[in-house]
């Protein structure tokens, strides 16, 4: 795709690194301007996200949410879609995590709730986005068009559902009644007890192999299946496919069911993981922030993950620098996410060239070896 | 074949007012893109007031080349020279200001913008575009005067001919004060009457002291209209001549490295061989409703090659797309291995492979390939029924490289990298993995659209064996092209298209470029 003759390692590995320098530098310009000491901001941030086992748990409770919401907007891509609704399928796929825990925790058990949780989550996000996805291959209605009419339906159902139907009577506050223990997803500093080690309680919990087993599952279904095949001819050359004797109708809307079913999963993480209730607002943009994660980690569950865990630091250390630096607010933590995304999403062709020169120099210094690789 | 006999040669040489002078010296020129050398030590001298040609197989740097001449890459060393001043040129803009134009194969228009927008376009000598249209009104109208290459202004370029497209394009370069004009593959989307007309254009500004560069791999088209050639193969000149001493043999020879032969070979297949596929009665109506085949009849049979001839556009693309079951006719009927289909329940391109008929799409680019794949992912494009490469639903990734591998090996695709994308081979070694697929699982009836568009004469010879081949193992194979000498070449039967209908159909031994071409052009069919 891009003109630059790097190595491949090199596009990905360290020009990544370097794009993030760059975002870092520019964002210490700003804090710089803001009248604060940028290597005291960035040692906190450093420190907050990764410094304490607190901080690092935190950090990968973000990670978890992004993962599954970067890897709905990747399958999306890799079918030729642009998938915007990853927030209204997370909230959908939220809802129906929360649902079935509301009406089965206090018959059924855990390991039979649990997993219920999860493939009802998931079907709820899948419905979401495969109707985006039929009316796209079906009717021709541009599915970023329709799956952003569909987070703010989403947003409403679920605001409709709680205020009128969940919300126990009497209660103010816009939330269900605590589901029953069986509901939910064991801490991962209880985990971590179980088997003898003691670990700082926090939101991380074990839904974050769920979305390790999911980045694993994403890349089988993409490059090892015969539908993933089909998924990612469509999406490159969609007259390519027709030749091959796919349907690229039906793949349309596969890609965009498996999609919404990823994105449907940030229920078990937020509603069965966390809150232990249905509660609003628990998706908070983590839809579209999966966009960035995808385009940062290039659409590769690998990368995906990778990017989501530097996402997830940013989230957590950048509350913490909130929190412990005087005049920092949160805004300026989120200007520094923009700037990361700028940068390592948006300019990563910008400064492609200025990493291939020097270092194809420094190539050559070593001897033409590496460059007849490339 | 000898000179004479090209169609629109001239023996007029080129006006001499201008003896001696060299309009473009390029000499040492250099330029690697990483661990490829592109071009090495590239001498160039065109004549002032000539038609120079640049022939080279695909990938010998003859783009690369003018690239850097019209600025669009910069030379690693090397010194260029315009008019016999030295010359630095680091972008295009650089390149207009001295006066060389290029017209790109893929043309740079605006469809939905009139002819005169389009030639404005970035040029406008006023920011008021009514003045600016007044005043590039009238210099267009002496322009069109001097070199006799007339458009309408007004009209949308969505509605003009490829021929008058291009001489839009050339118009444009000239109307920017080109008097050197680079033209990129000229001929490559024109019919043979467009193409006579643009080569009477091109003399006509030669005429007129415009020094033009042509880069081609038609070999006839050369020495029909040049003046003087270069042949580049690798990256290097490999010989440099007046026209006069050049043949097309020297020539083939030169860019491919050894002799080639391209022509007839002295067997033309089985007559009489079982009829394998039989259409009838085929209508097909495109979106606006135009018919693009009318009540068309074709059988293929065993062991023959049926060549279709035909001006493009005349209905052979839709013709191979209903065969291949891409397009559901509006009327007809197919018969094909004992299984009969009729409008209403066409067959779908699966269907289609699983009956034995492979097809070879016209468009490499759109259909033949994922260009964004990994040449063994393209290469089971398709395929991916077949039980070696799939077990329910998942794939066999090492069996479908063994398989990818076998088809470079066999099919001589370079280079032997299963994993290069599929948009990183040149065209001739993109169509050979996309005839090594579509051969590969023995099919009975082959489909071949322009079997040799953008292939370089080295791989030509190949393709055409490789078809000869299938026709002696008994496949009925079906070739569309717009070359006339590819199907005096192949074909055991030949029919001629037009207008959608079959307007011929002749024998090879009766078949000669006059009949051919007066079936391909006849008006009221």
């Amino acid at each position: 795709m891009s003109n630059t003759n790097m190595p491949k390692w090199a596009e990905l590995v360290v020009l990544p690194i370097v794009c993030l320098a760059v975002a870092l530098a520019v964002a210490g310009v700003v804090v710089a301007l803001i009248g604060q000491d940028p290597m005291e901001v960035l040692s906190f941030l450093i420190y907050g996200a990764l410094g304490t086992a607190r901080g690092v748990s935190y950090t990968l409770y973000y990670t978890t949410t992004f993962i599954f919401t970067g890897l709905a907007v990747a399958v999306a891509f890799h079918g030729g879609l642009f998938n915007i609704g990853g927030e209204g399928q997370a909230i959908m796929g939220g809802l129906g995590t929360g649902l079935v825990a509301l009406w089965l925790s206090p018959y059924l058990p855990a390991w039979l709730l649990l997993p219920l949780m999860l493939v009802v989550g998931a079907a709820f996000g899948m419905l979401w986005a495969a109707v985006p996805g039929y009316l796209q291959a079906y009717r021709g209605s541009h599915v970023v068009i329709t799956t952003i009419m569909f987070n703010f339906i989403a947003s409403s159902v679920l605001v409709y559902l709680l205020v009128n139907h969940l919300r126990p009577v009497g209660t103010m506050s816009v939330e269900s009644v605590p589901f029953e223990p069986s509901a939910n997803l064991p801490r991962m500093h209880e985990a971590l007890a179980w088997l003898g080690i003691e670990w700082p309680a926090s939101p991380l919990n074990t839904s974050l192999f769920i979305a390790l087993a999911a980045a694993v599952a994403v890349y089988l279904f993409l490059w090892r299946s015969k539908a993933g095949y089909n998924v990612r001819a469509v999406g490159s050359s969609a007259s390519a496919a027709e030749y091959a004797g796919i349907n690229a109708k039906r793949h349309i809307v596969l890609a965009m069911a498996v999609s919404g079913a990823l994105a449907g999963m940030v229920g078990m993480n937020e509603i069965a993981g966390v809150s232990g209730k249905l509660l609003l607002e628990f998706v908070s943009g983590a839809g579209f922030t999966g966009i960035a994660v995808a385009l940062m980690g290039r659409n590769h569950p690998v990368g995906i993950v990778f990017a989501s865990l530097l996402f997830g630091a940013l989230f957590q250390g950048g509350a913490e620098v909130a929190f412990e630096v005087k005049g920092f607010s949160r805004d300026m933590v989120v200007l520094m996410q923009g700037l990361v995304v700028l940068f390592s999403g948006a300019m990563i062709y910008v400064i492609a060239p200025w990493v291939a020169k020097p270092l194809n120099a420094v190539l050559n210094l070593f001897g033409a070896a590496h460059a007849k690789g490339a | 074949m000898d000179k004479a006999s090209l169609p629109g040669h001239t023996t007029a040489t080129a006006p001499t007012a201008t003896v001696g002078s060299v309009a473009v010296g390029m000499h040492g020129i250099e330029k690697r893109f990483g661990a490829v050398r592109a071009n090495q030590g590239v001498n160039l001298n065109v004549a002032t007031a000539t038609i120079h040609g640049i022939v080279g197989e695909n990938g010998a740097g003859k783009s690369t080349l003018m690239s850097v001449l019209y600025g669009m890459y910069q030379a690693d060393a090397g010194r260029i020279a315009i008019n016999g001043a030295a010359a630095t040129i680091h972008n295009a803009d650089d390149a207009i200001a001295l006066g060389i134009g290029m017209v790109h194969q893929h043309f740079m228009l605006v469809d939905t913008l009139s002819v005169l927008d389009n030639i404005m376009l970035g040029a406008e000598p006023h920011w008021l575009l009514s003045r600016a249209d007044k005043a590039t009104r009238g210099q267009l109208r002496d322009l069109m005067q001097r070199t006799g290459l007339h458009l309408d202004l007004d009209s949308l370029v969505r509605d003009l001919a490829v021929g008058d497209r291009q001489r839009l394009e050339i118009i444009k370069a000239l109307h920017r004060g080109a008097n050197i004009l680079i033209l990129d593959e000229p001929t490559a989307v024109l019919t043979p009457q467009e193409t006579a007309q643009l080569f009477e254009v091109l003399r006509g500004l030669r005429a007129r002291g415009t020094t033009l560069i042509i880069i081609t791999h038609k070999l006839k088209e050369v020495m029909g209209l040049c003046d003087a050639v270069t042949v580049m193969r690798a990256g290097e000149v490999v010989a440099d001549m007046p026209i006069a001493q050049a043949t097309l043999e020297i020539l083939a020879e030169a860019m491919v490295g050894r002799k080639v032969h391209i022509g007839r070979d002295g067997s033309v297949g089985v007559q009489d061989g079982a009829v394998l596929l039989q259409a009838s009665g085929i209508g097909v109506q495109d979106a606006l409703g135009v018919a693009r085949l009318r009540q068309l009849d074709i059988t293929l049979r065993a062991g023959e090659i049926v060549g279709a001839a035909g001006v493009s556009g005349n209905g052979q693309s839709e013709l191979l797309d209903v065969l291949a079951g891409l397009l559901s006719p509006d009327s007809g009927e197919l018969q094909v291995m004992a299984q009969t289909f009729n409008s209403a329940d066409w067959l779908d391109p699966k269907t289609a492979r699983q009956l034995g008929i492979a097809h070879v799409p016209e468009d490499r680019h759109a259909r033949a390939l994922v260009m964004a794949f990994a040449a063994w992912e393209s290469a089971v494009l398709g395929y991916g029924h077949l039980t070696s490469y799939t077990t329910g639903g998942w794939m066999h990734h090492s069996a479908m490289r063994t398989a990818t591998r076998d088809m470079m090996e066999a099919f001589d695709v370079r280079p032997r990298n299963t994993e290069l994308q599929s948009s990183h081979f040149s065209g001739g070694n993109q169509q050979k993995l996309v005839l090594a697929r579509e051969l590969g699982q023995a099919p009975t009836i082959l489909l071949v659209g322009q079997p040799t568009r953008g292939v370089d004469v080295g791989a030509i010879e190949f393709i055409y064996a490789q078809l000869r081949a299938m026709r002696d193992a008994g496949c009925a194979v079906l070739v569309v092209s717009s070359e006339l000498d590819e199907i005096l070449a192949l074909a055991s039967r030949v029919i001629v298209m037009n207008n959608g209908r079959v307007t011929g159909e002749l024998a090879i031994d009766d078949c000669n470029e006059t009949n051919l071409g007066l079936l391909m052009t006849a008006e009221n069919v």
